[in-house]
């Protein structure tokens, strides 16, 4: 049975949704999922993770590790990549995963498959899909560097199984054995308004420039928060006009994003933005132009006026959803 | 200071991507190759710290086909005073990439003091080689830094995070710093820069003359595809109210999203 090697991360207390996916796949493949957690106060995690499915769980516990940060989390998730010998190698492809996967990679000498969408453990072997091209085109990924396989996977890309109550893994406490370090996170700074982000957010909803105004932003916060775990995106002429911070724009130089549902407000739809958006499995279009681009790709299309179709959309899904 | 900054060249971020014939990479037919966005962030971080630091250098150092002579020279027309190019074959991986230019730097004889990269190329979107090549030179970085103050020994970074979280970060020198968008506005080249440029040298290696070998790559992407095409969906007729009520029926009853 293959060993699947999983970084378990968590944010405020809780195990990320990803990490589960990530779990349940291996265990569903019929792998043997280990996982690996640092961090301080982190006690109560060991049981969330055997609850998702893992066997084992390595923890690197202690002040020292409070703040994740690449260089120590890279030595302590590289000595347990050394302790477990695993086949499989997963990590979410979160801001962390993206920024840790390849120092562990260089520490260990294994090629990595970045932000996947499609990854199939078979055996004691991985096959992953990744986009390029902002998700433009696709391509498959092949270890030329041999074993083990190492992906980081977009959130999302893969669903999460059952939780299983009362269930026990075998856990082993890794020392903090991380020497000198030339790097430390010094302070966290949470946003004045703690948001969902939309790589993370079940639903999107994104406005263009024809919103013309940040204060016109309302609008579409308003239609957010009448949907359930939702957040506000924008199209890079409304970051660029101001409207909206950079962290919230979808596009090929913003963020990449498969939500369940994504509603597409005032945007015409630049290549560059449909290549961020493509992957959402459901997308809903209001535009004024019946002939913007963003149509061929919507399955759902309003040809309006946004000013109007979106506060009656809100009060709509109000009704609906009370 | 001695300052390195790495770039890319990429095609154009408006490009529609074809497939070529093999599926073994993209069709380069007609492509406008440009600077890597995120790279004109790191051109222009170390051009702004190099003028706060008389005496600095700045040095581009770039891996690629002969083609990327033309990106190499528009970072030299922004500011940049040195040039090295790395001459690959079209595709090398992240790991090739970061070995070569961690060779091409030591190579530069002086000691490091900063190094610059953009978060992550926008063609094969691995985000991998800032990380990789910070790792094989021994030093720490940041991925995605919003902001910078450098200080004699330390330089002080935020980087953001999920849901607007800053993560407030301090990095003992030399460093590499991954830039994100926000760390600044990237220059234009002068029309005087871009002609002293055009006439300025750029040294050149080969891969074998850094170390790296075809046994240094750990992926090849391969069986290059376009995502499935979407089926035409619904416009829904009717007033904005009307409308809306039939979406959200859709989104429940036909979509079940809802």
């Amino acid at each position: 049975m293959a060993t699947v090697l999983i970084y378990a991360e968590h944010k405020d207390g809780k195990i990320k949704k990803v990490t589960h996916e990530l779990i349940a796949e291996a265990a569903r493949s019929g792998a043997e999922p280990v996982a690996f957690i640092a961090g301080s106060g982190i006690e109560a995690f060991a049981a969330e993770l055997a609850g998702m499915g893992a066997k084992r769980v390595l923890a690197a516990q202690g002040d020292a590790v409070k703040f994740y940060s690449n260089e120590a989390y890279g030595k302590l998730f590289a000595a347990a990549v050394k302790t477990v010998n695993p086949a499989i190698i997963l990590m979410g492809a979160s801001d962390q995963g993206k920024d840790l996967a390849p120092r562990v990679a260089a520490i260990l000498g294994v090629g990595l498959a970045s932000d996947c969408t499609k990854v199939k453990i078979e055996g004691d072997k991985l096959n992953a899909t990744r986009p390029i091209y902002a998700g433009k085109a696709l391509a498959d990924v092949e270890f030329t560097g041999g074993a083990p396989y190492f992906a980081t996977v977009r959130p999302n890309a893969l669903s999460i199984g059952p939780t299983a109550a009362g269930a026990t893994a075998a856990i082993t406490a890794l020392p903090l054995d991380l020497g000198a370090l030339k790097s430390a996170v010094k302070e966290l700074v949470k946003s004045a308004t703690a948001k969902l982000d939309v790589t993370e957010a079940n639903i999107v909803v994104s406005g263009g420039r024809s919103l013309k105004s940040a204060e016109n932003f309302g609008i579409i916060e308003k239609l957010a928060a009448s949907l359930p775990n939702a957040a506000v995106g924008a199209s890079r002429a409304a970051v660029d006009a101001g409207y909206r911070p950079h962290s919230d724009q979808v596009g090929q130089t913003g963020k990449v994003v498969s939500p369940t549902l994504y509603i597409a407000c005032g945007i015409s739809g630049a290549i560059q933005h449909l290549a961020g958006m493509r992957t959402s499995k459901v997308i809903v279009a209001i535009n004024k132009d019946p002939e913007a681009p963003i149509f061929q790709l919507a399955d759902y299309g309003i040809v309006g006026d946004l000013f109007e179709v979106v506060p009656a959309l809100t009060e709509e899904f109000k009704k609906a959803l009370s | 200071m001695n300052i390195y900054v790495c770039i890319k060249q990429v095609p154009a971020t408006e490009t529609k991507i074809k497939i070529n014939a093999g599926a073994s990479g993209i069709d380069a037919a007609g492509i406008k190759w440009i600077m890597s966005p995120y790279d004109e962030l790191a051109v222009e971080e170390a051009l702004r710290v190099k003028e706060k630091n008389a005496g600095s250098t700045v040095t581009v150092v770039s891996a690629g086909p002969q083609r990327v002579h033309e990106t190499i020279r528009t970072a030299l027309a922004m500011g940049c005073d040195n040039a090295v190019w790395i001459e690959t074959p079209e595709d090398i991986d992240s790991f090739q990439a970061a070995k070569a230019l961690a060779g091409a730097i030591r190579k530069e004889s002086t000691p490091v003091d900063l190094v610059f990269t953009g978060k992550q190329a926008v063609d094969d979107d691995c985000a991998q080689v800032s990380q990789l090549l910070a790792t094989f030179l021994e030093i720490p970085y940041v991925t995605a830094a919003v902001s910078a103050e450098y200080g004699a020994s330390s330089v002080t970074l935020k980087r953001e995070t999920e849901g607007g979280t800053l993560e407030i970060i301090e990095l003992t020198k030399p460093c590499l710093i991954a830039a994100q968008k926000g760390l600044n506005e990237p220059r234009f080249a002068s029309l005087p820069n871009i002609m002293k440029a055009k006439k300025k040298e750029i040294k050149a290696y080969k891969l074998a003359d850094l170390g790296v070998t075809d046994a240094d790559r750990k992926i090849r992407l391969k069986n290059f595809q376009l995502p499935p095409p979407k089926q035409a969906g619904k416009k829904i007729p009717g007033d904005a109210h009307t409308q809306s009520k039939e979406l959200v029926r859709l989104l429940r009853e036909e979509a079940k999203v809802i």
